[in-house]
């Protein structure tokens, strides 16, 4: 919806971000550094002894617990990273996962197949798919809207099935391919060295939510937002759409490569799956069900996603689901099916997902508060 | 000389197909621009109808008559769903097409997992009328039947839609809801009663695909629709949006490069070259080949 103003009525002035909004709360000082704060108290959780039964199956700092929590602070920084894409720029790409994956079966074949030292081969999947991501983008960014979804999911398909036909056996087929710890540094290796890995996934999330914060308070973040809202405007403006979304493509590809080295640490090698579209699929979802476009949201919506696909499968097999009658029981045992479901009813209902849940909430507590 | 018969054969088998699929998708799509992640879903739902009609429902079976019976039973559970979906799910949010697509993503996802609840994760032996395991000698080359069945359905629903869109008023609707769908409605026509029609279509062709495929793959598994559903959007994105013939002519090219390929280079690669192809019908012809026309 373009509106034309005539040139005299000065253009009222842009909406103030609310980050920069003064508020009023008491802790109001407080607030940049939480941030900070939540930072060193995720860093301190390997210390824990603490036993939560029914959310964790051993104690905080049992190598299951972390390897968990691990992989939910990967995904946290995948999904900030998508909504680099999807919410602040406004591109539906569906090939997200290949970038991802290029980072899992590259730093993998590299150091198993090739025996490289890690430092290398992580250095080296990350500039290759962040390569890969510019030179895929530069064609794909030629179209817009749903068409450029569906060539994004074409490439990615393309992954898929070159991992899947194992050519020159490289990448184990079906299989997968595990990675090979004994050329590894020490400290990365063994059920023991868990915690090392944690706190990797939680400085790459750390990054990547520095990375994407810093770019979209950029003038070049400015820029990304106008084309999500209007990308006729930019252009009227004088400025090159194409080459910001390939900026912002090539960046988004770059991170979530970077996360893929991560994440083959973590889980110890990589299997087809990471190549699946359903898992760009799944980084809609929680980038949808936390909030598109604000800082908080995807990261929250990636580790929550995460952790329910992980727990709602344990939770399917429990004996409070087993009791209920088959009609309710299967489904329940389907983590993709409540997920599915609660992500529909998102769509519906809180449309700003997780993180809008306070400003949706605030109004009804004030009046719940009043009477009293 | 057989070996290229049988080829061309068995890629006009995987084209009917693709074209089952993409005809749905592509007429949903240049009418209502909703890109539909779900239609995998009516054609899993289609599959398991069919597969469920041919041991439970009375006078349907595997063979003869009841086998036609239970086809019959999975289009129409298959365009039940796409008809409760477009009503339930996709008109409230019209014209909302990033809400439309994440829905039909989420339905994609929570549907699946149903089919995987209700009936196992594993791949099921289909039904399917012994005629179908045979051959038939075609120019020397001994060309599966169940190829022949899905070269013969797909051009039984091409015809029948292109009458469908030519020749009725509903067909015309749709036509000109694809090429201008703003103005259909300032003429007083009310084009979501069409949008329910283009699914109910859709959804029966894809439940057909997923009946028919079952009998040419032989088993049926609750993530067969996804796999289809990647190559009918690009199959959809060359014959350009909207188009049914497009769609048709997209294809068959797209079935006869994979089955060559696949046969005379490694195993795989003709998948890659459909992706090659669709990047260079994108390069040179962004709109597709068909463009953005109903029938053509």
């Amino acid at each position: 919806m373009t509106e034309v103003k005539s040139p005299e009525v000065p253009a009222p002035p842009a909406a103030v971000p609310d980050e920069l909004t003064p508020g009023h709360a008491r802790w109001h000082g407080l607030r940049p550094y939480l941030p900070l704060v939540a930072l060193v108290l995720a860093a301190i959780v390997p210390y824990s002894t603490a036993n939560l039964p029914g959310i964790f199956e051993g104690p905080l700092n049992s190598p299951g617990t972390l390897q968990l929590l691990a992989i939910c602070l990967v995904f946290g920084g995948l999904a900030a990273g998508y909504d680099l894409l999807f919410g602040r720029t406004g591109m539906l790409s569906f090939g997200h996962a290949l970038y991802f994956a290029a980072g899992v079966y590259g730093t993998d074949v590299l150091v198993t197949r090739a025996g490289l030292p890690l430092w290398q081969a992580a250095l080296f999947a990350v500039a290759g798919g962040t390569i890969l991501a510019a030179l895929l983008g530069a064609v794909a960014l030629r179209t817009v809207g749903i068409a450029f979804a569906m060539v994004t999911l074409a490439f990615a398909q393309v992954g898929a099935i070159l991992v899947a036909r194992d050519f020159g056996g490289w990448t184990g087929g079906e299989e997968g391919l595990p990675l090979d710890v004994s050329g590894l540094p020490s400290a990365l290796v063994g059920v023991t060295n868990t915690v090392n890995l944690y706190w990797l996934a939680l400085a790459y999330l750390a990054v990547v939510v520095l990375v994407v914060h810093r770019v979209s308070g950029s003038p070049t973040g400015r820029v990304l937002a106008g084309l999500r809202d209007d990308e006729r405007r930019i252009g009227v403006l004088g400025l090159d759409p194409y080459r910001f979304k390939l900026v912002a493509f090539t960046l988004a590809g770059g991170l979530a490569t970077a996360g893929g080295v991560v994440y083959c640490l973590i889980v110890g090698g990589a299997s087809p799956h990471v190549t699946s579209s359903e898992l760009t699929l799944s980084l809609l979802v929680m980038v949808v069900l936390g909030g598109p476009g604000t800082r908080w949201g995807p990261v929250l919506g990636g580790i929550l996603y995460m952790y329910l696909d992980h727990r709602l499968t344990a939770f399917g097999t429990s004996d409070a689901v087993d009791n209920l009658p088959a009609v309710l029981s299967r489904p329940l045992s389907q983590p993709l099916f409540v997920l599915g479901t609660v992500f529909i009813l998102a769509v519906y209902f809180f449309p700003g997902g997780l993180a809008s849940l306070r400003t949706r909430l605030s109004p009804l507590l004030t009046s719940l508060r009043r009477p009293s | 000389m057989s070996a290229v018969v049988l080829l061309t054969l068995t890629g006009l088998g995987l084209a009917a197909l693709y074209f089952l699929v993409a005809s749905g998708l592509s007429l949903v799509f240049g009418l209502a621009d909703v890109l539909n992640f779900a239609h995998g879903l009516f054609l899993g739902v289609g599959a398991y109808a069919t597969w469920w009609a041919a041991a439970n429902l009375p006078g349907a079976g595997s063979d003869g008559f009841g086998f036609v019976v239970a086809v019959a039973f999975g289009v129409l559970a298959g365009a039940l769903v796409a008809v409760l979906v477009e009503l339930v799910l996709i008109r409230p949010l019209y014209t909302r097409t990033i809400e439309q697509v994440l829905v039909t993503v989420g339905l994609s996802l929570a549907g699946v997992a149903l089919l995987q609840a209700t009936w196992g994760a594993d791949a099921r032996p289909f039904p399917r009328p012994s005629w179908t395991r045979d051959v038939t000698g075609v120019l020397g080359a001994n060309v599966p039947n169940a190829g022949l069945l899905l070269i013969v359905a797909a051009a039984v629903v091409l015809g029948g839609l292109l009458a469908f869109l030519r020749w009725t008023r509903y067909g015309l609707v749709i036509r000109a809801g694809v090429e201008n769908r703003e103005m259909v409605t300032a003429l007083g026509i009310d084009v979501r009663k069409a949008f329910t029609l283009v699914f109910a279509l859709g959804g029966a062709a894809a439940a057909l695909a997923g009946a028919l495929g079952g009998v040419y793959f032989g088993t049926v598994s609750p993530g067969q629709g996804g796999s289809l559903l990647i190559f009918a959007f690009i199959v959809v994105v060359i014959g350009g949006m909207g188009s049914v013939v497009g769609s048709a002519y997209a294809a068959v090219a797209v079935g006869l490069l994979q089955q060559f390929v696949n046969y005379y280079g490694t195993s795989g690669l003709g998948d890659l070259c459909v992706v090659g192809l669709l990047a260079v019908v994108l390069l040179l012809r962004p709109q597709g080949l068909a463009g953005k026309v109903a029938t053509a």
